[in-house]
């Protein structure tokens, strides 16, 4: 192969306020190869391809396009030098139809002002098919997240690329889909086109790329040949220490089976789930894996009352509860995180004590005025138990690091002393630090008799901290493991709707972060 | 039965269904209302609406608003007059309002779209300021028109039809099609519908806010201007509350305040909804301060109505 370089970057580094998110990495990519780009979250893979993309501007460093310095100083810039980005978040207009979001970047360079609608739908038609058989025409809006996803994707085929960047792309993806995909991407390499992998799942790193690289922390880790490597060189490599030392320990075998705690029984809200049955037992922590779109957030949002339910029946502790509110909810004890912290967990221009205090106001308040003395003492009392690094109980929350805001968020919960908590991807976007504090802490939790849901995305989350996991598919519980059962493969399986016996094709994958 | 009813008002065409039976239904029952002559004074009553309601639609289908419009309908039609006046040029005193209306837009789109102002704020300061402008350059008072040709504007007729109709019409068909037909359309709407969406694919989000702002100043300025003539002077006072008919109008005809979302044929029956509701009332001498009570509740109804059809369309949302 000849090696021609077509992408470089150079010593690049990206802050955000105080927190580096890149430190002076370097990266190269050759014509014509698939490059895997591999890290935990947080590893800054993503913030890469935003400054390549156009999307971030680079705080310092360089951006080389054939030898090139280049200024990518917007994603128009971007994709006017062939560079095209297949988003991990689905960036499309709901209202417009499949045929104009895929359009848009195109549409946008042409000099026309005019609109040509048959030419534009015949040729995304074209397009389109070679994906999935979907109908251009329809409006965004109304597809299935996995098509939107395959939309977004055939986005990015439009454009005349010579860097085509692929963050993610199979996260909402059935297995048919994705192998499509892979098909497609062998044919653009084929046609010389550079290709960014990024992907957490190390059977498709190693069916689909030449080199991988590696990040840790913001830094360039390494780059080798995927044929000098296996995927436990790789994980050794994102991971730079020994994976069994970041969960804390589960339940032991003898206190399995405790008595449940919350039982679910038949629960459906008639659309996005239905047919959902699940106990929490005392002592344990009950995973929730599944692909995004799945259901789970949905799920917990019916067990606690904020997503009106149609069927079912949710016993707590023997009890049968009758929730029609959130609010009924936290009374009785079960109460949710939102996977949004910022959006609607936390109020980041409050204080941290008005936070912990904010579920249950009424117990701080004597004669209709708030004690605002009690609400200090509440406050302190549960940020030094679950470790909170501030300056004090009157910060606003927003002077918190991630972590640190998470664990707010959960002292806001554990103030209105709850039965069970129900967790929607309690430590997306934390460092690893911080990370492996909110399991432990969420271990005691559990040990000292809180019912703890777990839903998350990472399946080595889902792994190393639960007990058990229950796999959510297209609404329904597709299936639940334990023990040694519980693999990374076993989740992904059940999640996108493959059988045990098929399947085996996929190298198989140690961990993937 | 109820369910194809029901399908009918809440599907695609529901508010054109609705309209055409409402004017139906008005036709029949009210004395004098299907004549020519009320059909003409019913749609020059509307003009100044249906022209800002236009660009209106743009601001908000791109997810803005624009509280300004009123004021500055006012102020370019005082400008237009008070030009016109002073040059002896009527030429002149357009070109003068048209270039005032502008400069409105584009420095509310500058603010709002470059300084990411919220858009309800800078408009609501650009209402109070440019307000305050029509005043301060009439000293309070109306200023008359000396050239009497300024009124021909309005007056004047074209195949029987006023001037200010055709230019509403002529205005509906070319912001109709520059909604649909174009490039600037499309992009309006996609950066309603997911603005970091538009960004990634490549669109110049905040030049087109500010292209959007600017088309609306200059497009208040044409409705001043024949306004002015309508009401042969400038006054400093004209056009109060405009801003909130428009903007009902456009609701009224489906275009969504969260942006993404809207139709040029939804606007014109908005508005004429709005013109019939005012004069049926007229029409029926119900009194002024009842009308206000049912316009209210008309919008009401629309936005309830809306609500149910897009819950109704999208089951997933």
């Amino acid at each position: 192969m000849t090696t021609e370089t077509v992408l470089e970057i150079r010593n690049v580094s990206k802050h955000f306020g105080a927190v580096n998110a890149l430190t002076a990495v370097n990266f190269r990519l050759e014509r014509g190869e698939v490059h895997a780009l591999c890290g935990e979250n947080g590893a800054g893979k993503s913030t890469l391809m935003n400054v390549i993309a156009g999307v971030l501007p680079p705080s310092e460093g360089e951006v080389l396009i054939e030898g090139a310095p280049v200024k990518i100083a917007s994603p128009a810039v971007a994709q006017s030098l062939g560079i095209g980005l297949v988003h991990q978040e689905i960036a499309l207009c709901p209202d417009a139809t499949i045929a104009e979001n895929m359009f848009m970047a195109a549409t946008n360079r042409r000099r026309s002002a005019l609109m040509n609608y048959a030419q534009l739908e015949r040729d995304a038609q074209a397009v389109m098919n070679r994906l999935a058989p979907i109908d251009v025409s329809q409006k965004v809006g109304d597809l299935p997240i996995s098509s939107q996803q395959l939309v977004e994707i055939a986005k990015a085929l439009t454009l005349d690329c010579r860097v085509l960047i692929f963050d993610e792309p199979t996260a909402a993806l059935t297995e048919t889909e994705a192998q499509v995909l892979f098909g497609i991407i062998r044919d653009l390499k084929a046609r010389g086109i550079s290709i960014i992998y990024i992907s957490h799942r190390m059977a498709e790193v190693f069916s689909l790329c030449d080199r991988v690289t590696v990040f840790r922390d913001g830094r360039y880790v390494a780059t080798e040949e995927i044929a000098d490597v296996t995927p436990d060189d790789v994980v050794r490599l994102m991971v730079g220490r020994e994976i069994s030392q970041l969960y804390p320990d589960k339940q032991h075998s003898s206190e399995r089976l405790g008595e449940p705690i919350l039982s679910v029984r038949g629960l459906g809200d008639g659309a996005r789930f239905r047919d959902v049955s699940f106990e929490l037992r005392h002592g344990e922590i009950l995973g929730v894996g599944g692909l995004i779109g799945s259901g789970r957030t949905e799920i917990a949002e019916g067990v606690c009352a904020l997503r009106p339910v149609t069927q079912g029946e949710i016993r707590l502790h023997d009890k049968v509860l009758r929730l029609r509110r959130y609010s009924d909810a936290a009374k009785a004890g079960v109460v949710y995180l939102s996977e949004d912290r910022k959006g609607s967990g936390v109020f980041l221009d409050l204080s941290i004590a008005q936070n912990i205090a904010a579920l249950d106001l009424k117990a701080l308040t004597s004669l209709g005025l708030l004690n605002s003395r009690k609400e200090r003492v509440l406050a302190e009392d549960l940020t030094r138990r679950l470790g909170v690094r501030m300056g004090g109980v009157d910060m606003p929350v927003s002077s918190l690091s991630g972590g640190n805001q998470q664990k707010v968020a959960i002292a806001k919960q554990l103030a209105v002393d709850p039965k069970v908590i129900l967790m929607d991807e309690p430590t997306r976007g934390i460092d690893v630090g911080a990370k492996s504090e909110i399991h432990r802490l969420l271990r005691e939790l559990a040990r000292a008799g809180i019912g703890i849901l777990v839903i998350s995305s990472e399946l080595p989350e889902l792994i190393g901290l639960c007990d058990r996991v229950l796999v959510v598919r297209e609404g329904r519980i597709a299936g639940e493991v334990s023990g040694d059962e519980m693999t990374e493969e076993a989740i992904m399986r059940l999640a996108s709707g493959i059988g045990p016996a098929n399947g085996t094709n996929l190298k198989a994958s140690g961990h993937a972060a | 039965m109820t369910t194809s009813l029901k399908k009918l008002l809440l599907g695609e065409q529901g508010l054109l269904v609705i309209f055409a039976a409402a004017f139906v239904v008005v036709s029949l029952t009210v004395p004098n209302f299907l004549t020519e002559r009320n059909m003409l004074g019913l749609l020059q009553s509307v003009v100044t609406i249906g022209v800002v309601a236009c660009t209106m639609m743009f601001c908000l289908a791109s997810r803005d608003f624009d509280l300004s419009v009123g004021s500055t309908v006012a102020f370019s039609g005082m400008v237009a007059v008070m030009a016109s006046n002073a040059t002896g040029s009527i030429v002149l005193g357009l070109l003068a309002a048209l270039a005032c209306g502008a400069i409105v837009g584009l420095a509310n789109g500058i603010v709002i779209a470059r300084f990411r102002i919220n858009a309800l704020i800078t408009t609501l300061a650009t209402m109070q300021i440019v307000r305050g402008f029509a005043l301060i350059a009439s000293d309070g008072r109306a200023v008359g028109i000396n050239d009497p040709a300024f009124y021909q504007l309005s007056l004047s007729k074209f195949l029987t039809v006023p001037t200010p109709i055709w230019v509403m019409g002529l205005f509906f068909v070319v912001f109709g099609f520059l909604l649909n037909r174009t490039v600037f359309g499309k992009n309006t709407l996609a950066i309603g519908g997911n603005p970091e969406a538009s960004r990634l694919a490549g669109v110049d989000v905040v030049r087109m806010r500010i292209w959007i702002f600017a088309l609306q100043g200059l497009v208040c300025a044409v409705a001043g201007v024949l306004l002015a003539s309508r009401i042969t002077s400038g006054q400093p006072n004209a056009a109060t509350g405009l801003e909130l008919s428009v903007i009902s109008a456009c609701v009224l005809g489906g275009v969504s305040l969260a942006g993404g979302r809207a139709t040029m044929t939804g606007v014109v029956v908005g508005v004429l909804i709005m013109g019939i509701a005012e004069n049926v009332m007229n029409l029926l001498n119900i009194q002024a301060f009842y009308q206000y009570v049912v316009r209210g509740l008309i919008l009401l109804i629309a936005v309830l109505l809306d609500n149910m059809r897009s819950v109704a369309g999208r089951p997933r949302a």
